[in-house]
């Protein structure tokens, strides 16, 4: 009974003093996070505070220099070998992956494809979908990020707001377990912004997606997280519900962050 | 000597160095074909990690692209016998030709590849796609566009550097006119059909060329501006 209750609290993510350095740089320093399942998790902090590294390192983009990070209890960026954690080779690493979707701030989608095709290549090269119930699942989604009458477009056609929604529902169409968003609106138009913050509102109400955003709106950032987390020289400073965070912080550095960033605006 | 041009003369030789222009376009489109492979050979190893394939591969590549065609010719056909490796004068063109544009077309492929944002490569891991699926379905389709003008480059170049052969002995083109002009002392005619053919075979091969990089950019939905 105890061993079930303590599956039940296993965190789907969990950074265990995880450490990344650039050269004499270190980027993050013995981070140790915990994300729940359906929890929305903001990261915000100032620039090189080691806010994306966080996300990258989660999606297996960067390599790790010491810890553990774990997805569902069963490491992610390690393997065993006879009883003990060396670093995971590329087929591990495959296995896992499938559980973690990103979007990018750069958007990132393949240019040389349809909108529809990248929102299927993946589900079925990767998952083995068929291709029409990758293409049903897909439709699904552009549906639901409100670009399916751009369906047979290439990229390039689009604006950047539109470009992100397609991102969105691409990284959806492989149903990961938890989502990084990283500074999903910084390449953004201010008036796009908006039609972009409305879909992640919806992932976040409507389907209880479990996420990780790196953000520099604040506003957006206190709407909808259920934890706010922030960064400052590779460590949390301060995290909790964003009422606390951005009503009453309590650390020095959150404070001075916060102000410079609500007078900027 | 008669300089004056002579039609029932040039018609009498046009069967001749037509037959001459099939193996000109033969050697270039084999040795074309060669060179596509080994250039990707050559790309590869550049791009490997085992050190000494990677660094033995560079000192070959950048040893071809700086010595002279002519005497890579020379030395397979000639100098090679002598260590008891024999070739025929098409055997020696063939693998003279796809080494040497092997090395340039390696190039052209290297520069496509990294034309490539490195966000592209993120966004296949991101995807969990594997190592082949990337390269296969994301990378290589958009490299080609970039690669295509280069490579169409160097179909010309193989193109006009097939007379080249004609010092080790194959018949091609330019042999033919030779032959032509030590039969009859005749020089006008034959040289300048030699120079009229290729410009007749090079002009549409460029332009077409150029109208493939549009159609691929476009069927790409890259716009070309």
């Amino acid at each position: 009974m105890d061993n079930k209750e303590n599956i039940k609290h296993e965190p789907l993510v969990r950074f265990h003093e995880v450490t990344k350095r650039y050269g004499s740089l270190t980027v993050l320093d013995k981070l140790n996070l915990d994300i729940q399942a359906n929890e929305m998790v903001s990261i915000i902090g100032p620039s090189g505070s080691g806010k994306t590294t966080v996300l990258r390192m989660l999606m297996t983009l960067e390599m790790i220099d010491e810890g553990v990070i774990y997805l569902e209890g069963k490491p992610l960026t390690h393997m065993e070998s006879n009883g003990s954690l060396v670093l995971a080779d590329e087929k591990h690493i495959r296995s896992i992956r499938s559980n973690i979707g990103m979007v990018f701030q750069q958007f990132n989608l393949f240019p040389h494809m349809t909108v529809l095709q990248n929102c299927v290549e993946a589900p079925i090269n990767v998952l083995g979908l068929k291709p029409d119930e990758a293409e049903e699942r897909a439709i699904d989604l552009l549906g639901m990020v409100g670009m399916l009458d751009k369906k047979d477009e290439h990229p390039s056609r689009l604006s950047g707001g539109q470009q992100q929604r397609v991102a969105i529902a691409r990284a959806l169409a492989m149903r990961p377990k938890v989502m990084l968003l990283d500074e999903v609106t910084s390449a953004l138009d201010p008036e796009v912004i908006g039609e972009v913050l409305s879909v992640i509102r919806k992932l976040n109400s409507e389907h209880n997606l479990t996420m990780l955003m790196v953000t520099h709106q604040m506003g957006f950032a206190r709407e909808v997280s259920d934890r706010v987390c922030f960064f400052y020289e590779g460590k949390i400073a301060e995290q909790g519900p964003p009422s606390q965070i951005f009503e009453a912080p309590k650390n020095e550095r959150t404070k001075q962050f916060l102000s410079a960033v609500l007078n900027a605006n | 000597m008669n300089l004056e041009w002579r039609w029932d003369f040039a018609f009498e030789i046009l069967p001749q160095l037509l037959w001459g222009t099939v193996y000109t376009l033969m050697a270039a489109g084999i040795g074309y074909f060669i060179a596509i492979f080994i250039g990707l050979l050559f790309m590869l190893g550049q791009r490997t990690r085992f050190y000494v394939v990677n660094r033995a591969t560079r000192e070959v590549v950048e040893f071809i692209r700086s010595t002279p065609l002519l005497v890579q010719l020379f030395f397979v056909f000639f100098v090679a016998p002598q260590f008891g490796i024999k070739f025929s004068a098409w055997n020696a063109a063939m693998i003279t030709l796809g080494l040497h544009y092997g090395t340039y077309l390696s190039e052209v492929y290297r520069g496509a590849l990294e034309a490539v944002p490195k966000q592209q490569w993120e966004a296949c891991k991101a995807l969990n796609f594997s190592v082949s699926r990337t390269y296969g379905k994301i990378i290589l389709p958009q490299a080609f566009p970039v690669a295509l003008p280069g490579m169409g480059n160097y179909l010309v170049g193989i193109f006009k550097d097939t007379p080249m052969l004609a010092t080790i002995g194959v018949v091609e083109l330019m042999q033919s006119a030779n032959t032509v002009g030590s039969l009859t002392y005749r020089f006008l005619e034959p040289y300048t059909m030699v120079g009229i053919i290729f410009l007749i075979i090079s002009l549409p091969t460029a332009f077409g060329l150029r109208k493939l990089e549009t159609v691929v950019a476009k069927r790409q939905g890259i716009s070309k501006k």
